[in-house]
């Protein structure tokens, strides 16, 4: 019976109390919204709160398993959220040679590295697949969009689908499969699957670093045992690391960067759809389409360089960091502190020198903090994870480190 | 089952409900009419659809549907004839999606017409007919006489709901059958590249392309439900499609801000987009499945609304 039937029902019997009746009628998309309220709300609560019962097992052994993983196979979607806390959202972008948001036509639409740098802020969905060391694919989805980079048998495409563009590179001869998919993906620091993310923080180990097993979870369906890697010195800006290992396998399904700090995840990586079976031979499939403007890897190295020109000809202090003397690490693990010394001898701009207009002194002030020390005087640039210290006599000291952990590094060096 | 027994009874309710001991399952002179039910219900409909359909009105906005591919289509032809012919036009990035493959593929501007009319002109079309539906007739003085007739509010609101569900797909299949017939005439058609860069076949893509209208005429039920629950709050045809009107375009603003991203899942219009994901290779369901949660909901919530409102109003006119 619908409730249709019962509120006549209750009507045709009683007969008054109409308007209170009718109003009852109205009851129902009220109890029908607040159904579906109920229903989002705890449907992921419940969703989540099913950890799997697994076998106990070590760090040692979980992390031997993700070195034993052999699966060559599989296909899913990955989602990746990057939260990386830049004082402008997307200034990254534009700093970073060869960056986003330069789909302008010297280095042509469709090239990797421009699209990749991308995946470094907000959240993206990425579907991947694998066949073997021959065959992978890469496609990130965007809005009625999608770019696709595919790696087939010697031969690397890519092909974005909102621009209809292009690029074609040969993949390097005589290598291993899985350096060839390493080949087009940015320098560092925008790793695209947990296994990347994994390695990474595992070379960071040693005695600076504790690595446990911290309990199971539920990651795309699959149940994965949590490997949490903790700094043990303090002064860094991560909190932890924790990495979803599938129980099976030993594939790395999620990867979570938390900063010291608390909040949002820095980096948020995993699978939310992962089949381990072999993809259609279709999906590696790629022929330019009809009337599409194909740019070879080759053609655009000349385009490379024009804009790498215009990337150094950038006046001001960002160009001059180009030619730094050299960089030198203070301290170790997870603390280590990169100095670099510019070869002018000199910072920033002092306000009131006249070398810069009074609005962009203004500018380069809110993005960084004042701080004064031993050293001298410089400017705090801060993101969630890495800051960076410049220093007024030119000296530039970046890591995963707090700002007081800067300063007495550039104490120390005095 | 029950509920078809309990159509007859129901259906006299705003005559009979006065009449408190009434008999809820009535014998005797009544009995014939039950077989008849069902098939009167769709005859109600069929009488509904052909009104509708041969409104001036709805020519008018079918054939306004019907315009758009053309226009796109004859500027996309234009704008490369004189550029050579490359994909990568001056707009390629900007404008609707799927503009860049047109030229590539015809069948390519069944998805442009639809990604260029679904965030305007179709809704705009659905909310004018389903913000009509009930107060039109009430602003022209037909609804007592088809509530006189022995429907029932509750049926005579589910026949009015579908009938502009049947607009709806009728309004989405024209976009689509438009710029089929026009991408065809103007530009070459053959294989289609997926946007993941895979290729099907013609056939296979226009499977794609109905699929994509069928995904689009299901993403306009909620905005129908919406619209046919606001015609019963008022009794002035204009005033209600204005009314869905605006809240069309005030869902689509709020969508737009990023600092509201927090109720942007719930707004009706969110997922709409995600009939593109239908072009992935495979086909990317995520959204999809979102999208139709959301219509569901909608059409739940508002279709509940609209039949407490209809069921308990006072038709004046």
């Amino acid at each position: 019976m619908d409730p249709n039937d019962s509120a006549e029902t209750a009507g045709e019997a009683t007969g008054t109390g109409a308007g209170r009746r009718k109003a009852a009628r109205y009851i129902v998309p009220v109890a029908v919204a607040g159904v579906a309220a109920a229903t989002i709300g705890l449907v992921p609560a419940l969703a989540n709160s099913g950890d799997p019962d697994l076998p106990k097992i070590s760090a040692q052994e979980l992390i031997e398993k993700i070195a034993a993983s052999d699966e060559e196979q599989l296909s899913g979607t990955f989602k990746i959220s990057t939260d990386l806390g830049l004082p402008l959202d997307g200034l990254a972008g534009s700093l970073v040679p060869g960056g986003a948001g330069t789909g302008d036509k010297d280095g042509g639409a469709a090239a990797p590295q421009d699209k990749l740098m991308e995946l470094t802020s907000g959240t993206h969905t990425l579907r991947v697949a694998a066949d073997g060391p021959e065959r992978q694919k890469l496609s990130i989805l965007g809005d009625a969009s999608e770019y696709s980079l595919i790696h087939n048998q010697g031969e690397v495409w890519a092909y974005d689908s909102k621009s209809g563009e292009v690029y074609h590179a040969e993949a390097p001869k005589g290598r291993e499969g899985g350096d060839a998919k390493k080949a087009p993906k940015p320098p560092k620091g925008a790793p695209a699957t947990p296994k990347d993310f994994a390695e990474q923080a595992l070379a960071a180990a040693g005695d600076t670093t504790s690595v446990t097993v911290d309990g199971t979870a539920q990651v795309a369906g699959r149940d994965a045992y949590q490997l949490l890697i903790k700094p043990k010195q303090s002064g860094s800006t991560i909190g932890s690391v924790r990495i979803a290992v599938d129980a099976e396998n030993g594939v790395p399904l999620k990867f979570t960067l938390s900063a010291a700090s608390g909040g949002k995840a820095v980096v948020d990586a995993g699978f939310t759809k992962v089949d381990f079976s072999e993809p259609a031979a279709s999906t590696f499939a790629f022929s330019p389409p009809k009337g599409a403007k194909v740019t070879e890897a080759d053609e655009l190295e000349t385009g490379r360089d024009e804009h790498g020109a215009a990337q150094k000809a950038l006046p001001g202090q960002l160009a001059e960091l180009d030619g730094f003397e050299g960089v030198n690490v203070i301290g170790k693990g997870w603390t280590s502190i990169a100095e670099i010394r510019t070869p002018g001898g000199k910072g920033l701009p002092a306000a009131g020198s006249g070398d810069v207009p009074a609005e962009a002194q203004g500018f380069l002030d809110a993005l960084g903090d004042k701080v004064t020390g031993k050293f001298g005087s410089g400017t705090v640039f801060k993101t969630r994870l890495v800051n960076a210290l410049l220093t007024d006599d030119g000296s530039v000291y970046v890591g995963a480190v707090t700002k007081d952990a800067l300063v007495r590094a550039a104490d120390a060096a005095r | 089952m029950s509920q078809a027994e309990a159509e007859p009874a129901r259906s006299r309710n705003p005559v009979r409900s006065r009449y408190p001991m009434r008999p809820r399952h009535p014998v005797g002179p009544r009995t014939p009419q039950r077989p008849r039910s069902p098939l009167w219900t769709l005859g109600l409909l069929r009488s509904e659809i052909t009104t509708l359909l041969r409104r001036h009105r709805t020519f008018a906005l079918l054939g306004v549907l019907a315009a758009v591919p053309v226009l796109i289509g004859i500027a996309v032809r234009i704008e490369t004839g004189g550029g050579g012919g490359g994909a990568g036009g001056p707009d390629g990035a900007a404008g609707p999606a799927f503009l860049a493959q047109v030229t590539a593929n015809g069948l390519f501007l069944v998805f442009a017409a639809l990604a260029a009319t679904l965030p305007v002109f179709l809704p705009m079309a659905v909310g004018v007919v389903a913000g009509d539906a009930v107060a039109g007739e009430a602003s022209s003085g037909t609804l007592r006489y088809l509530l006189v007739a022995p429907a029932g509010r509750t049926r005579l609101l589910l026949v009015k709901y579908a009938s502009v569900l049947a607009f709806c797909l009728v309004a989405t299949l024209v976009v689509a059958a438009s710029a089929l017939a026009v991408g065809a005439l103007l530009f070459p058609v053959g294989e289609v590249t997926t946007i993941s860069g895979t290729r099907i076949g013609f056939g296979e893509g226009l499977v794609r392309a109905a699929l994509t209208a069928l995904v689009v005429a299901v993403s306009l039920t909620g905005f129908a439900a919406l619209g046919l629950f606001v015609s019963t709050l008022t009794g002035s045809g204009i005033g209600a499609m204005a009314a869905t009107v605006g809240l069309l375009i005030t869902v689509q603003i709020l969508d737009s801000i990023p600092q509201l991203g927090a109720v942007h899942p719930y707004l009706f219009s969110h997922y709409w987009m995600s009939f593109a994901d239908v072009l992935r290779e495979p086909v990317h369901w995520d959204d999809l499945t979102k999208n139709f949660q959301l219509q569901g909901l909608y059409v739940a919530v508002f279709g509940s609304a609209a039949w407490a409102r209809f069921t308990a109003k006072d038709i004046t006119a």
